[in-house]
């Protein structure tokens, strides 16, 4: 090994282990955005230091180049137009369309590097991962935006496809890995590949988002990593890897919040909203409140909890909770936020369009927490959360029996906002509704909180 | 196989148990940016990108590199911009009380 190549690679490892540290100080939101700053920097030796060694080597192509810079430019100009238009609730979308580049580009790195040195292990590994990554995150993140039906979509003769794409992808593999195959096999992987990630994601549902996002998460970075194999480039390894275990985290944890096996959320049709309701005990009476005496609840208690959902940024109205809280806080009253793991479409959403709204990170709870101080918690104030409020969840034999939820009817009183009894994902009624503690007050979540913050104005000044 | 390749599973595997050890802890409240700093790092392709540019000959490679290229970019780019987007919004309480 040159000096050359030695400096290379210890610059290389320098990257490698600054990637660790910087996602180690992402444990605190105090050192977060050094974390993400620090890594930033680390991604710029590194590309740099690429370059050099192209220039070093002297064999690049004038083409090469120009493709080289031409696509850079492209890439980061539109990378930055969307990272700085993208709204909070989209986020979702933009990190979905992320994975599905940075998997295309992994995979076209194995197809390039097939054709210099042939097939091999990693090389199949890649443009499988890859190719399955990139056409399943371009749905995910079509789902999410509405340009593909959010609902699980399964045509007929679905199964015995992804069953036959399976198969082709496996046997293409084999036949590179063997040495036996040309080119073709490796465009049948590639095809098998890319069918599979969509028929993969077309069925599942869209409540079900939270875990395909970090699942592709996982499935990006083993694709990057596998390519640095291809290339025998450590630091391509060690970033993969990194981000492969992020995802496999992320995703089991999720799986974990919805008490759902991710091969049962694989496997699809959940999250439809239509499934059948199941039985529920009583069907109690529905106590409906008027502004002002939800917000005498609100302003004469000493302890509120706030329990967001997906309605409340549905409805865009996290500013105005924000400023209830705000309002209620002068008078003394201590608010928190207790968040859902899978309140919103990925993990950690609601936290975000939260602190976007200028939430104190200090105010966001989890659910642990959350549930630990609930019993000494005058009003949970509940908006536009539903499943993951049900405490049919504690009892056996219903659609969420043993989902983790937010103990919201432990609370000394319950104060709902709703547009109506409708149903949530699950499909089945929520017992928290027709508890005797709690009143309804039906409204779209912003109009409501605005009305709540105008009366507890008026009524106790 | 080679030396090489079981170097690179050693690297690879103690990665994978390096991140889930890093990665485990951090709090919920921040696993959107976590993901999306992920994210980021994946972006590293883009270093992937250049090195397949050492071999590049031929339309059909250079259309690689061009896609490649470009993708990788808009990866790494708006990955740690929009990172950074996200926790300039996650601040403690203004005051003290």
């Amino acid at each position: 090994m040159t000096a050359f190549d030695a400096t290379v690679r210890l610059v290389y490892l320098a990257v490698a282990a600054t990637f660790v540290i910087g996602l180690h100080l992402m444990n605190s939101p105090v050192t977060a955005r050094r974390g993400n700053l620090l890594s930033a920097g680390a991604m710029t030796v590194a590309v740099a230091a690429t370059l050099v060694v192209l220039v070093h080597a002297g064999s690049v192509r004038p083409w090469a180049w120009l493709a080289l810079a031409a696509g850079a430019a492209l890439g980061a100009g539109a990378g930055l137009l969307m990272a700085r238009r993208v709204a909070m609730t989209a986020m979702p979308e933009l990190v979905s369309l992320f994975n599905a580049v940075g998997g295309g580009a992994a995979a076209l790195i194995g197809v390039q590097d097939f054709t210099g040195r042939g097939g091999s292990l990693p090389i199949a590994l890649d443009v499988l991962i890859g190719g399955v990554t990139f056409s399943g995150s371009l749905i995910a993140s079509g789902k999410l935006h509405g340009v593909v039906p959010g609902r699980p979509l399964v045509f007929p003769g679905a199964r015995p496809l992804t069953a036959v794409l399976a198969l082709v992808m496996v046997a293409a593999s084999v036949l590179l890995v063997a040495g036996v195959a040309e080119g073709w096999a490796l465009v049948a992987l590639a095809a098998g590949a890319l069918g599979f990630g969509v028929t993969m994601v077309l069925p599942i549902g869209g409540a079900d988002m939270p875990v395909v996002i970090s699942l592709l998460n996982a499935f990006t970075g083993t694709a990057v990593a596998m390519a640095g194999f291809a290339l025998g480039n450590g630091m391509l390894i060690t970033a993969g890897a990194l981000v492969g275990a992020s995802g496999a985290i992320l995703t089991k944890l999720m799986a974990d919040a919805m008490n759902r096996s991710i091969a049962n959320i694989v496997a699809g049709g959940f999250g439809t909203g239509d499934s059948a309701p199941a039985l529920t005990g009583g069907g109690g009476r529905v106590r409906s409140l008027s502004a002002d005496d939800a917000a005498i609840q609100l302003a004469y208690a000493a302890r509120v909890v706030v329990v967001p959902g997906y309605g409340l940024a549905a409805a865009q109205a996290q500013h105005q909770l924000r400023e209830l809280a705000e309002l209620l806080e002068q008078r003394g009253v201590r608010v928190s936020y207790a968040v859902h793991p899978v309140a919103g479409r990925m993990p950690g959403h609601m936290n975000v369009l939260l602190a976007e709204a200028g939430v104190p990170y200090d105010q966001l709870a989890d659910m642990d927490e959350a549930n630990a101080a609930m019993p000494q918690t005058d009003v949970a104030l509940v908006v536009g959360a539903n499943d993951v409020v049900n405490p049919a969840a504690r009892r056996p034999g219903t659609a969420v029996s043993g989902m983790p939820i937010i103990d919201a009817d432990k609370a000394r009183s319950v104060i709902v906002i709703k547009r109506s009894m409708g149903h949530g994902y699950a499909g089945i009624d929520n017992e928290l509704y027709t508890d005797a503690r709690t009143g309804m007050y039906f409204a779209d979540a912003k109009k409501a909180l605005a009305e709540l913050t105008a009366a507890v104005k008026v009524l106790v000044g | 196989m080679s030396t090489q390749f079981l170097a690179d599973l050693s690297v690879f595997v103690l990665s994978l148990l390096v991140g889930f050890e890093v990665i485990g802890k951090v709090p919920t409240t921040l696993h959107t940016p976590l993901m999306s700093a992920a994210n980021s790092v994946h972006g590293i392709v883009l270093a992937g990108a250049l090195i397949i540019a050492l071999a590049a000959d031929g339309v059909l490679g250079y259309a690689l590199v061009f896609v490649t290229a470009a993708f990788a970019a808009a990866n790494v780019v708006g990955g740690y911009v929009v990172t950074d987007r996200m926790l300039e919004m996650f601040r403690p309480r203004k005051d003290a009380s």
